[in-house]
């Protein structure tokens, strides 16, 4: 897998694969690296970040800038973009982007459902 | 050329050590190994070996190192008694879910509370379920001819290889060991190929936690849940009762000493009485069975030198035509009986063999057995047996009740 | 991009969707951790939250190859790993244990001794969160005075600290240092250098841990924050034996101006139980510490 995480249980090419037929051949122990290990960890949330990009310094000043919600943020699922984007599937709701926010242009809103 | 020399139990382990061009050695003093230890640390300081030693501060960090030695690719190799031993426990269990063929050399000594320096068998007999293999030797000769053929199976089989032998009775009394040719040794052991990666390029979590079910990855694949892959180690012993008698075809072939067999016998083929065991106990039963030939008693020994994977179906054929078994041992298994007798009546269970089996508490905490008090307590049990009285006893000999 | 978000490695190989808890301290600080280490690293870890955020097989949340081991041989695996590699002729790889403090402290504490006595070549890390966290919060030497545990429920932690920093300066290391996830780019540099150096290196991490500690889990950089503020945690380095302050420690040192220890405690409910007396043992405790560290720092 090295360091092109696939996402777990995605399907491989085109053909569904017979997942009795692929035994594991490991004699001992050995995980493969992919993304979503505890599943859709966005599931967890009761509470999302919600970007203000009218606050949003690099936003604003059109330029790379701050992105202390990406050096912040535990899981690394905030994208260092303009607009700073994240990634709902995984992000697990802890609100350390919005406290740190320096320009206070994160809010945590609750999930609706 | 092989040569012959005279030589202590634990020489014969170190130079096997050396033959066998081991990589990594992690060990810790401890009665009656320690010069095992202090004579790897000549060999690999003199240049002798080159090896990395790591003097480890604790048995358990000695097996550690093995470990992990052993996880990236090198031949690892350690060695230890009774409480050493029993210290490194968890990480025997460890390093045979983990399938790396380490070899250790366990020089068998009493455990305590109270202690004592002197040869049983408690200490590697009460790890026996832990998933290592386990061959008892009856003399020199032996260690260094197991220990060369230990790393050709475990490397073949992954899985770990506790090479024992009797604290003071062998460990440090002198006898011929005929030596193999260092070359002859090294082209009998290919290289060793790990199955465990740990690589940059391919990065693997190894030895995780496991769920009790299976669960995909992320390619699809169905993986095994803790108790395939613990099956598959018990498969892996099971299976690898072929490969010993392969390598020790293939030794004898090599060096004129035959290991293919599980056991091994002491004039049994008319005897009508057979005592058993492992290690120096069963040497020393070769005299009191030449001692009750004399008194007219038809007696032979089977020795045990595999002990696990316990020769199930060689039992069962070597005993077959006894009038009675004695089962002598250095150990026991507190509130039942000792563990090899056990492990007999168990592999006889649906033969149809129903010979009288005496089970011989012996030795414990190195007190002397002497032949002629094994061949006294043997006619005392046959006595027994002529008279109806209660067959099938265990029964410690030489000890004050 | 800010200059000294620049140079941080942009690789991440702590991959989303892991099992840390939300606002995981310790899955802060590894991010930055592994970015620093790079992928020629092997690392070997023992029973402890990291296991978990490590993932249950057949999948694992890191991309950087790992060997589990039993809770007491974290450091004798790095040992072995050290030897096994040299013995073979792989060079080139770093090799990282990571334990908690139960696992450095407490039980992991005997190898640790031996590795860095023997100067093996190797990094330890140690992450502090402070009690045994992946079984549910029980006490261990690094817990602090006066906090709740389940094995200190009612009468709180009746010990201090255990200084472990002190012990491993006194194995005469390579290399110590502490870090915070409050300070990302410290810790990532920190980590750059450690893995230029030969011989034992220590690294200890301060892991604010919210449902061990009882506090929302956004105010994690918060509180690690305020531990710097306060001496709590003191961010330095000791390098060939010289110890200096860093980074904000440095500049609290330099002025003086460290805040109170209530400002640190009132925030966690782990502390809730403390009473006043232990409050005022704490905080001279910990300005004694720092006053300490201000001898060794003059030199």
């Amino acid at each position: 897998m090295g360091r092109n995480p696939a996402y777990a249980g995605q399907m491989v090419g085109d053909q569904r694969i017979n997942y009795m037929e692929r035994k594991d051949k490991n004699i001992s122990a050995m995980s493969t690296p992919a993304i979503g290990e505890a599943g859709l960890t966005g599931d967890w949330r009761d509470m999302k970040p919600v970007i203000d990009h009218s606050k949003c310094i690099p936003s604003v000043k059109k330029k790379p800038a701050c992105y202390l919600c990406w050096l912040y943020c535990p899981e690394g699922v905030i994208k260092v973009s303009i607009p700073v984007e994240i990634d709902m599937d995984y992000c697990k709701g802890c609100g350390i982007c919005a406290e740190e926010c320096p320009a206070k242009a994160i809010t945590m809103v609750n999930e609706e459902g | 050329m092989s040569e012959v020399q005279i030589m202590t139990g634990n020489t014969a382990a170190a130079l096997a050590a050396k033959l066998c061009r081991v990589q990594v050695v992690a060990a810790y003093p401890i009665t009656p190994q320690t010069s095992i230890t202090e004579m790897l640390s000549q060999y690999i300081e003199s240049g002798a070996l080159k090896a990395e030693y790591v003097r480890v501060e604790s048995e358990h960090s000695a097996l550690t190192v093995c470990i992990s030695a052993s996880s990236v690719g090198a031949r690892a190799f350690t060695s230890t008694s009774s409480h050493g031993l029993l210290y490194m426990h968890e990480q025997l269990h460890w390093a045979a879910g983990s399938r790396l063929p380490i070899v250790m050399c366990c020089v068998n000594r009493g455990v305590g509370a109270p202690w004592s320096i002197f040869n049983d068998q408690q200490d590697s007999v009460s790890q026996r379920d832990t998933g290592w293999l386990q061959i008892y030797c009856r003399d020199n000769q032996e260690i260094i001819d197991t220990v060369i053929q230990s790393y050709r199976i475990a490397e073949e089989i992954y899985a770990p290889i506790m090479v024992c032998y009797d604290g003071f009775v062998l460990s440090h009394t002198m006898m011929p060991v005929d030596i193999p040719d260092a070359e002859l040794v090294h082209s009998f052991l290919p290289p060793y190929k790990p199955h465990t990666i740990l690589s940059a390029a391919s990065p693997r979590n190894i030895n995780p936690v496991l769920f009790p079910g299976t669960r995909r990855n992320s390619e699809g694949i169905l993986c095994d849940g803790y108790m395939e892959m613990r099956y598959k180690l018990q498969d892996a012993l099971e299976r690898s009762r072929d490969l010993i008698a392969a390598v020790g075809m293939q030794y004898f072939k090599l060096t004129g000493r035959d290991y293919s067999e599980p056991l091994w016998r002491y004039k049994t083929d008319d005897a009508e009485v057979l005592l058993t065991g492992m290690g120096s106990i069963a040497t020393e039963s070769t005299v009191a069975a030449d001692m009750l030939r004399e008194q007219g008693i038809k007696a032979g020994v089977v020795g045990v030198r595999i002990y696990r994977p316990f020769p199930r179906k060689a039992i069962p054929k070597a005993l077959e035509n006894a009038r009675a078994v004695f089962v002598l041992e250095k150990d026991i298994s507190y509130g039942y009986e000792g563990a090899l007798c056990s492990d007999i009546k168990a592999a006889l269970y649906g033969t149809g063999i129903n010979a009288p089996l005496h089970n011989f508490i012996a030795g414990l905490g190195g007190r002397d057995v002497k032949a002629r008090e094994i061949a006294e307590a043997v006619r005392t049990s046959l006595a027994e047996m002529k008279n109806k009285k209660p067959q099938n006893k265990t029964i410690w000999i030489n000890c004050r009740k | 991009m800010p200059e000294n978000l620049f140079k941080v490695n942009k690789e991440e190989y702590m991959l989303p969707g892991n099992r840390a808890c939300q606002g995981c301290g310790l899955s802060l600080a590894y991010r930055y951790v592994l970015k620093a280490l790079r992928e020629n690293t092997i690392l070997t870890l023992p029973a402890s939250c990291l296991t978990v955020l490590h993932g249950l097989y057949p999948t694992t949340s890191v991309a950087i190859p790992c060997l589990n081991c039993t809770f007491a041989s974290t450091a004798a695996s790095a040992a072995g790993l050290v030897a096994g590699l040299t013995a073979t002729g792989q060079t080139d790889i770093t090799v990282v244990a990571v334990a908690g403090d139960g696992g450095t402290y407490d039980i992991g504490i005997q190898a640790l001794s031996g590795a860095a006595e023997r100067n093996t070549d190797f990094i330890f890390v140690c992450y502090d969160n402070e009690a045994y966290m992946n079984t549910g919060t029980q006490r261990s030497s690094a817990t602090p005075m006066g906090a709740t545990t389940t094995t200190t429920p009612i009468l709180t932690k009746e010990q201090n600290k255990k200084d472990m920093l002190k012990i491993m300066e006194a194995h005469d290391v390579a290399y110590i240092a502490t870090t915070s996830p409050a300070f990302p780019i410290d810790l990532y540099d920190k980590f750059v250098k450690a893995k230029r150096i030969r011989g034992t290196r220590y690294m200890q991490i301060h892991i604010p841990c919210p449902p061990g500690w009882g506090y929302p889990p956004r105010d994690t950089v918060k509180l690690a924050r305020l531990a710097i503020e306060t001496g709590v945690f003191v961010l330095f380095e000791i390098e060939n034996g010289k110890f200096h302050f860093t980074g904000r420690s440095k500049s609290l040192a330099e002025k003086g101006n460290r805040l109170p220890l209530s400002n640190y405690i009132e925030r966690q409910d782990r502390f809730k139980k403390m009473t006043e007396e232990q409050l005022r043992s704490l905080q001279k405790f910990v300005d004694n510490k720092w006053n300490e560290y201000l001898k060794k720092a003059e030199g």
